[in-house]
């Protein structure tokens, strides 16, 4: 018994979350500002719980699976709700039913940490479902805005049809091996054409879900159309999520396919890059321009998934830490500018620093970060991903990948200029409240610490 | 011609219902059709993993079990799915996909 509550802490407290939430609910109910204190109190908790005490061990018939380095990305997810309920507390605070919100969102993420863990396909897919099925309700949570109920019917079509393929390939691995388990699977698997076309259903689901292109088509739409707070935990949370359990799962069960699926992660990492960073010069809403911004995120992932060691591994879990941070950082300012000044389009930026220099510089920094500038986090995290990999030795491919940088300079720099021209009128200054400070002062802290501080580096280095 | 079905006659219909169900999916253009096509996909995975498991593992239970847990997930994606569907219908009156346009590229 208490071998279970100590592999499963984190599952175990935000499962707690959700059932006061409930309870509360059936009471007599609270209002939304100390709810939202409640919660972001428990949330501290649950990141507290998912970063320390890590021990390794499975339960449940080998189906889950924990170790230090699950804990520390569960941990990081963790840390990322925690800070979206911080930097979005303008929205949670106006909506009417935060309670539903929460324990939706929290479903999510136990499906995430469930997903993560999961050591077995059955667990896989169930997990899967489960950090999926809740976003699409909660996209649809502005209900009176026509677009949100757009996003929302996008973003449950193509995640049904996604899992429905991604079963397609589960059906046909386990006719070929016999087994659902990973180890099991792992040594079965074969280089001949139908367990090619397995891997290749398969691995469909997982484009979708992390809107590799040519399967981001709805991602600038669910991202305009959902409420914020969604949209920076699909981008942040759910983004993350995946890519931990993709890599796991490459790792584990198709290692004997590497050479196979070395080709196709980086055919699609180039075309992700180059779609992503084309598409996002030509944005002028905010919201799409990071959604596009984040598919050339995506490509850059795939090049450290590429690497196929454990650098990778490490590579990725450091880059998603960072990504955290600086995603994080722009979605909490377009949060704050959508709520407090209804801006959504990129040329109302202008002039923001006379507005709120804070607001300015914590998007400025996010930008910077994302666009991978040096003294900010995104370098180091870009620069661990591309030596990744660069230890296949496919050099022009890690060129390419050098050159899109180099253009998603140029639309990061554009906005952090406009941000810092003068506007053409008056306006009014922008007042932000304490938690959202607080949150945002977070993100710039992880922006500027997690690159600088060589230790955290090395500290995933050891977990692996 | 008395032939007895076999693994190999599960997996053609496993297989063509699959592909109804893609081509359903993306040709349709009313939301609840879209639905069943993908219902049509999650059924073909079921007769996938019940033939496998019957005619070529015999011995475990992996495949009927998982089979079980897609009709229940199943279940579940759909009572969403439907509700979003309705909320749809309420703000824009149709559930043909086409009036959901108001964001492209």
């Amino acid at each position: 018994m208490f071998e279970y509550l100590h592999l499963m802490k984190s599952e175990a407290m935000v499962l707690l979350i959700i059932f006061i939430l409930l309870f509360i609910k059936l009471g007599k109910g609270l209002p939304n500002d100390t709810l939202l204190s409640v919660v972001q109190l428990l949330l501290l908790c649950t990141v507290v719980v998912s970063f320390g005490f890590n021990d390794t061990g499975r339960i449940f018939n080998g189906m889950f699976l924990h170790n230090t380095l699950v804990g520390f990305q569960k941990g990081i997810l963790a840390l990322a709700v925690y800070i979206i309920s911080l930097v979005c507390s303008n929205w949670f605070r106006q909506t009417e039913h935060l309670a539903e919100v929460f324990v939706l969102m929290l479903s999510a993420l136990l499906g995430m940490f469930l997903l993560i863990s999961a050591d077995n396909l059955l667990m896989f897919y169930l997990s899967l479902e489960l950090s999926s099925i809740p976003v699409a309700a909660l996209a649809n949570f502005d209900l009176n805005r026509r677009k949100s109920s757009e996003a929302a019917m996008k973003m449950i079509m193509n995640s049904a049809l996604a899992s429905g393929i991604m079963l397609f390939g589960i059906s046909l691995i386990y006719g070929l091996t016999g087994s659902l388990d990973f180890a099991q699977i792992w040594g079965q698997v074969k280089t001949e054409p139908i367990h090619m076309m397995a891997f290749v259903f398969f691995f469909a689901a997982f484009a979708f879900k992390l809107s590799v292109v040519p399967f981001h088509l709805w991602t600038a739409d669910v991202y305009e159309g959902a409420p914020v707070p969604v949209t920076a935990f699909l981008s942040a949370v759910s983004k993350g999520a995946v890519t931990f359990a993709m890599v796991n799962v490459l790792a584990k069960v198709f290692a004997n396919l590497s050479g196979s699926w070395y080709v196709l992660v980086v055919g699609l990492s180039v075309v992700t890059m180059l779609v992503g960073n084309l598409f996002a010069i030509r944005q002028d809403n905010i919201l799409r321009f990071l959604a596009f911004s984040s598919i050339a995120q995506v490509g850059f992932i795939l090049v450290g998934v590429s690497g196929q060691n454990d650098q990778a591994t490490v590579a990725t879990t450091y880059f998603i830490l960072v990504y955290v941070f600086s995603n994080l950082a722009a979605f909490g300012v377009a949060a704050v500018l959508l709520s407090e000044a209804g801006i959504t389009r990129i040329e109302q930026l202008k002039g923001l620093y006379t507005r709120s220099p804070f607001l300015a510089w914590a998007l400025s920094l996010g930008l910077f970060s994302l666009a991978g500038v040096p003294p900010a986090a995104g370098f180091f995290g870009k620069m661990f991903l591309l030596m990744a990999g660069a230890s296949k030795g496919n050099y022009v491919f890690i060129g390419i990948a050098t050159l899109n940088m180099i253009i998603s300079l140029y639309y990061y720099l554009r906005v952090v200029r406009l941000i810092f021209t003068s506007a053409d009128k008056d306006v009014a200054s922008l007042q932000v409240s304490r938690p959202v400070m607080f949150g945002l002062g977070i993100c710039i802290a992880g922006i500027i610490f997690t690159g600088v501080i060589s230790w955290i580096y090395d500290h995933i280095q050891s977990l692996v | 011609m008395n032939v007895e079905p076999g693994l190999f006659h599960f997996l053609v219909i496993g297989a063509v219902l699959f592909f109804i169900g893609i081509y359903g999916f993306l040709t349709r253009r009313n939301l609840i059709t879209m639905l069943m096509s993908v219902e049509l996909i999650l059924n073909s995975v079921n007769i996938n993993f019940i033939a496998f498991n019957k005619y070529l593992w015999p011995g475990t239970l992996d495949g009927s079990f998982f089979t079980v847990f897609i009709i229940a997930i199943a279940a579940a994606e759909a009572a969403v799915a439907i509700a979003i569907i309705i909320n749809l219908f309420r703000s824009h009156q149709s559930i043909n996909v086409e009036v959901a346009e108001e964001m492209k590229y």
